[in-house]
């Protein structure tokens, strides 16, 4: 087990009445990729902004490498942030920017300027230090505010929504590249993101935030595969949900009788919290976690339902399927379509709207919320 | 472009005509040799510039201006300054009551800021001197140094200080090496309108100035000699001469300051 | 709780230079005259006894109010012919001109506002004077026989003396207005099947009705103060309110019924600023 770079202790935020962050416990492990996931105004920016010290906690502590940081102001903290913005000072060149951080380091000029640009060619820059600023692109901007935050090898950088102002294809590059250089560097690093894509690919673990407090905190897979709220499972990827009840319970083994699916006997390690504002138990699967057959196709799974195809939309690599299951609404009258994703692989033929057809699944692959 | 914006455009050239009409005839009569100014021109000639250059009283009138000009300018920037961070970058309690009293001098007719502030310094019994035209032209002046500043300050992405400061500056080294480099242009500009504005304020200048004269007093004093007005001609062109290299250079620095911070090249003053 | 505060003190411990300074220069002097206005005027100092003597007088008076109804009426003529002038103006740049020669018409337009405005006021009158440009042109052409009189030191030259030198005021709130319309509303406008005209009766002007309804207060509120047009174009022969404050205040040195002069003038600017908003509440809501 690895040290604690970071803890948080009943970290409580107020905005005149608006409560923020509402009991925030937290660990984060030195040289983690950890993330910071949730919809816009959950907090995770302020929790963010409270770890490198721009915002005054109401309540709580906050220990960085084992030390209270309740007195360390923004600028004397082991920590460094690269802004959502950016932040880049547009009147400075780049090799300023990376140096703006080293103006009070004793070390002579010469040093100084060869950190700059070991920096700069970390980040894949090398040879941009005499340009301006304002010149740069969104992905060369994004280089030069992390060579500007990494030069001063901060116990922790902090990373506020950094690819959000990046087209599709520079996020994904930007992505990768962080990793890497996140393992290059050994630091750990802090996420903030709304994007739940972002966050699976690149965190070692991942925090799920909603109003201000920690719905789950778990690697990717675990988040992904066993949401631990209903909540969480529709924030993160897609989810399809059917009415459930409940038959009996013993040793932690739960039998449901599920709408369109029939009776399955789960165990405690597949059920998790239902959210205050459900009617009842609920019974939730990925598009993934199941198989459309052919009309004449065999398969080793244990479960067998029918559907018919309501509506088909095709991906290129993916098509995804919004099926009726027999008896969906047996139990409370309503019908509930599920999607199903196939992966488009050669030989299977996409299948037509209107169409009966059989769907084949596991109980593994379910999470039973109540 | 269709008819209607033919015919519109006809309208603005008309109106520039109409805006301008004051200032293309300025120098038309400061060169003209005849006493008169009058229709048809007599001949040209410089002999009202050099009157001008040799008149003691308005070089005089030309030295306190220019005194009074620069401190007001100085000073309404300065506050200005206070005022556009603290409108820019707080919250706090009675900010919109606070800032239209501020800037309420931009509307409130000069009569009533000059009348009042006479009737107290006179009440207390301080002496009229350049000192209460430059308080009472620091007044005047302050809004328009905010207005341009305020479009200097929020031009400025908020995080660019957090940043300074993350990286290890002091607030006020974050502010120094930062934030006034970047408003420096703003500054530079509040600094040209409030200059150009207070030297040609008349009302305040008239009333809280006692005997001193400053250029617009004299020249209210002269309008009423028909013999001194080629002379005043003559001054009027030189001060619209420069008083339009100065705003250019003002339009240079917000421009320039905008292009720095990625900012629109339209917008600025008022 | 602590964040609020700390930014609350920061922005007023910031805010307060500024505002000492304008509550000392200006909030002050305006409430002496307040107090000024109640009391009674002696022959060689003031009387600390309260009276409503000098609002009696200021009410009564027949010469204060032809002046006060002559401010108002110049004020509101001239509002209404800067903002109606100046309306195309601000349309034809917004609309017509192209975005990168907006700022240079912007540029244009302000300059004369910039230069000596008792020249400019001076000038008008060398412009419209009986041996004026206009009339010595247009004799010298052979259009007319006479001076015409009616541009003559009168209230019409104010008029257009002080419409040319509010002009800017009035143009660049409209200007800035029109700017904020989304373009796509107008062509939805016309997509829609309305005509040019209809749309810029139903969608354009609507719009930019705050921009109108700010240029309005930020001309009239200044000219109906304005002192030096009437004195150098109507040689002081026709004073407005500013006028006969001065001479109340300093040449007759009734400091007391000046001040009274001063208070109900800057009371009867606020109640017809408020009365005009008020009847424009219904444009100003569209913003919000």
């Amino acid at each position: 087990m690895t040290e604690a770079m970071i803890a948080c202790k009943g970290v409580h935020k107020y905005y005149g009445d608006y409560h923020a962050l509402r009991g925030i416990d937290l660990t984060i492990r030195a040289g983690e990729f950890f993330s910071l996931l949730g919809p816009s105004g959950c907090g995770k920016t302020t929790l963010l902004r409270t770890i490198a010290g721009f915002e005054d906690i109401s309540q709580g502590v906050v220990l960085i490498d084992g030390r209270d940081m309740g007195e360390v102001p923004a600028n004397k903290r082991p920590t460094n942030m690269v802004f959502q913005s950016y932040a880049i000072f547009p009147h400075l060149t780049v090799a300023e920017n990376v140096a703006f951080g080293l103006r009070r380091d004793p070390r002579p000029k010469a040093d100084k300027a060869a950190a700059v640009e070991e920096a700069l060619a970390m980040v894949g820059l090398k040879g941009y230090g005499a340009r301006s600023a304002h010149a740069l692109s969104g992905g060369q901007r994004q280089r030069v505010a992390l060579a500007r935050a990494l030069i001063l090898k901060p116990k922790v950088l902090l990373l506020d929504e950094p690819l959000s102002a990046l087209d599709r294809k520079m996020r994904e590059q930007m992505q990768v590249e962080l990793i890497k250089l996140q393992r290059q560097v050994g630091i750990t690093f802090v996420l903030v993101t709304h994007d739940q894509e972002e966050a699976l690919v690149m965190s070692d673990r991942i925090a799920v935030m909603f109003e201000g407090e920690i719905a789950q905190l778990d690697g990717p897979e675990a988040l992904y595969a066993r949401p631990a709220t209903r909540r969480v499972a529709d924030f993160i990827g897609v989810m399809n949900f059917l009415p459930a009840r409940i038959l009996s319970e013993s040793a932690g083994t739960v039998t449901v009788e599920v709408a369109g699916l029939g009776q399955v006997e789960l165990p405690e390690r597949q059920i998790s919290r239902a959210d205050p504002e459900d009617d009842g138990p609920m019974i939730g699967f990925r598009p993934e976690t199941m198989t459309l057959l052919g009309p004449t196709a065999t398969h080793s799974q244990p479960r067998e339902t029918n559907a018919s195809i309501d509506e088909v939309v095709y991906y290129g690599d993916m098509t995804y399927y919004d099926l009726r299951l027999d008896g969906a609404d047996q139990l409370d009258g309503k019908a509930r379509p599920v999607r199903i994703s196939m992966r488009n692989v050669f030989g299977r033929d996409v299948q037509e709207v209107g169409t009966r057809t059989r769907l084949a699944w596991s109980p593994g692959s379910l999470v039973l919320f109540r | 472009m269709n008819r209607s914006g033919r015919g519109l455009q006809a309208y603005a050239v008309i109106y520039l005509l109409f805006l301008y009409a004051p200032i293309i005839l300025l120098p038309i009569f400061a060169f003209n040799s005849g006493t008169i100014i009058a229709f048809p021109l007599q001949g040209f000639s410089t002999e009202w510039f050099e009157q001008m250059w040799s008149n003691t009283t308005l070089r005089r009138a030309l030295a306190n201006s220019l005194t009074i000009a620069v401190s007001a300018s100085v000073l309404a920037t300065c506050l200005g300054i206070f005022a556009a961070r603290a409108s820019t970058r707080f919250a706090f309690p009675g900010k919109g009551g606070i800032m239209g009293f501020i800037m309420l001098p931009m509307v409130l007719p000069e009569i009533i800021v000059a009348m009042s502030l006479l009737v107290v310094l006179l009440g207390v019994g301080v002496q009229l001197s350049l000192l209460t035209v430059i308080a009472g032209h620091t007044l005047i002046c302050m809004p328009y140094a905010i207005a341009v500043l305020s479009t200097a300050f929020s031009s400025l992405d908020r995080s660019l200080e957090e940043a300074a400061y993350d990286l290890g500056e002091s607030r006020w080294g974050a502010f120094r090496l930062v934030t006034l480099p970047l408003v420096m242009p703003g500054i530079i500009s509040a600094l040209l309108i409030s200059f150009t504005i207070s030297l040609d304020e008349f009302i305040i200048a008239f009333f809280l100035a006692g005997n001193e004269p400053t250029l617009p007093t004299y020249i209210f004093s002269q309008l009423r000699f028909p013999r001194a007005i080629p002379v005043i001609m003559a001054l009027g062109t030189v001060l619209v001469l420069i008083s339009i290299v100065l705003l250019a250079i003002g339009e240079y620095f917000r421009r320039r300051g905008n292009a720095r911070i990625g900012g629109s090249p339209t917008g600025g003053l008022l | 709780m602590a964040k609020f505060d700390a930014e609350a003190r920061a922005g007023l411990s910031l805010i307060a230079p500024p505002f000492l300074y304008a509550l000392l220069i200006l909030a002050a002097p305006i409430l002496t005259i307040l107090a000024y206005s109640f009391l009674t005027d002696g022959y060689l100092e003031i009387l600390r006894d309260f009276t409503w003597v000098n609002y009696a007088q200021v009410f009564t008076d027949p010469i204060v109010r032809t002046v006060m109804l002559r401010s108002l009426m110049v004020a509101a003529i001239v509002t209404l012919a800067t903002v109606l002038t100046a309306f195309p103006i601000a349309y034809y740049v917004s609309f017509m001109v192209r975005p990168e020669k907006k700022a240079m018409w912007l540029f244009l337009i302000t300059i004369p506002f910039w230069t000596s405005y008792l020249i400019r006021v001076f000038l008008w009158k060398v412009i419209l004077g009986y041996n004026g440009v206009v009339n010595s042109s247009l004799t010298g052409l052979g259009i007319i026989d006479e001076p015409l009189t009616f541009i003559l030191y009168n209230i019409n030259a104010i008029v257009i003396t002080l419409a040319h030198a509010y002009a800017p005021f009035a143009i660049l709130p409209i200007f800035v207005a029109l700017e904020k319309i989304d373009r796509s509303l107008l062509e939805a406008g016309r997509d829609l099947g309305e005509s040019r005209a209809m749309t810029f009766w139903r969608v354009t002007l609507p719009l930019a009705m705050p921009g109108v309804i700010a240029a309005t207060l930020i001309v009239f509120i200044p000219t109906i103060g304005d002192y030096v047009t009437p004195e150098v174009i109507g040689g002081g022969k026709i004073p407005m309110i500013a006028n006969l404050i001065q001479v109340q205040m300093l040449a007759l040195d009734n400091r007391p019924l000046g001040s009274a002069l001063a208070v109900t003038a800057m009371v009867v600017v606020a109640l017809v600023s408020l009365l005009f908003l008020f009847l424009n509440r219904r444009f100003l809501k569209v913003r919000q």
